[in-house]
């Protein structure tokens, strides 16, 4: 009946929001989250293993901090201008996450961080090539990027 | 729409707040996809826009039309969610094809691929 549970009840609920709360449009948008469903069950997508998903709302309240942080921090430089001694290179990070989801979600995080854009991950040796706006410390980019984002990811999706 | 004035005061302030930084981080970023240099750094400016750009901007809505329509207004999550979840596409759309485009013109800035 629902091959994806979890999508078609943030279906419904995105319908609800869009719309009204109310019986009518309850209905209305289970029968829409219920056929987007089966849809998207004819193109036979991975699923994905959620295995710890109460971690989620510390993620991404670590997040929001952090993104807010690196808004400040890349707002300031840019306003600095050309005075400031920044350096900004690119950083080749190892991965250990092989999970198409959680891959993606990495992606958006690193994307969302004003201070470091994902270009090109490569499933073949398991690293992906970042650029850095402010490079100060290599190592410390790394171990960031691994501790505070990677490993709780992993736990998640198990 | 109803009038600013039925907003209480303390209201006011923090939908301003939450304007001004969201509207102010998407000036700072647009100065910066204009000034900065490299292709690669100008990556970083849009970021500004699509992080807390958006979201401030979110926020001040959310409070704004929940207090004058009296009712829980959320669907401005959405917009948040989608410019998050799409913006990566584009963002590695636009670095691959200028990492490619580097490599073939052999730009020694950019590291070269690792061989397969």
């Amino acid at each position: 009946m629902l091959p994806y549970p979890i999508l078609s009840f943030f279906l419904v609920i995105m319908w609800l929001l869009l719309n009204e709360f109310g019986l009518g449009h309850l209905v209305l948008g289970a029968l829409v989250a219920m056929f987007a469903g089966w849809a998207l069950a004819s193109l036979r997508p991975d699923k994905p293993k959620l295995k710890k998903w109460y971690l989620l709302p510390k993620l991404l309240w670590v997040i929001l901090i952090d993104i807010g942080r690196s808004n400040l921090a890349v707002a300031r430089l840019i306003l600095q201008g050309t005075r400031g001694s920044r350096r900004s290179g690119f950083l080749l990070v190892p991965l250990d996450i092989e999970d198409p989801t959680a891959l993606a979600i990495l992606a958006i995080i690193l994307t969302s961080m004003p201070g470091s854009a994902w270009l090109e991950y490569d499933s073949g040796d398991k690293t992906v090539l970042i650029h850095v706006f402010d490079l100060i410390d290599e190592a410390e980019w790394i171990s960031t990027i691994k501790q505070r984002y990677e490993a709780p990811l992993m736990e998640i999706f198990a | 729409m109803q009038a600013v004035v039925d907003l209480p005061i303390w209201a006011a302030i923090i939908v301003s707040l939450f304007l001004l930084l969201g509207a102010g981080l998407t000036l700072v970023g647009a100065i910066g996809f204009l000034r900065l240099p490299s292709f690669y750094e100008r990556l970083h400016a849009p970021a500004l826009v699509t992080s807390w750009g958006v979201g401030a901007i979110m926020l001040a809505s959310i409070l704004y039309f929940s207090i004058t329509q009296q009712r829980l207004v959320l669907h401005e999550i959405l917009i948040g969610l989608f410019v998050t979840v799409t913006t990566p596409v584009t963002f590695m759309l636009l670095a691959r094809a200028a990492l490619h485009r580097d490599r073939v013109e052999g730009n020694p800035d950019v590291p070269a691929k690792a061989p397969d």
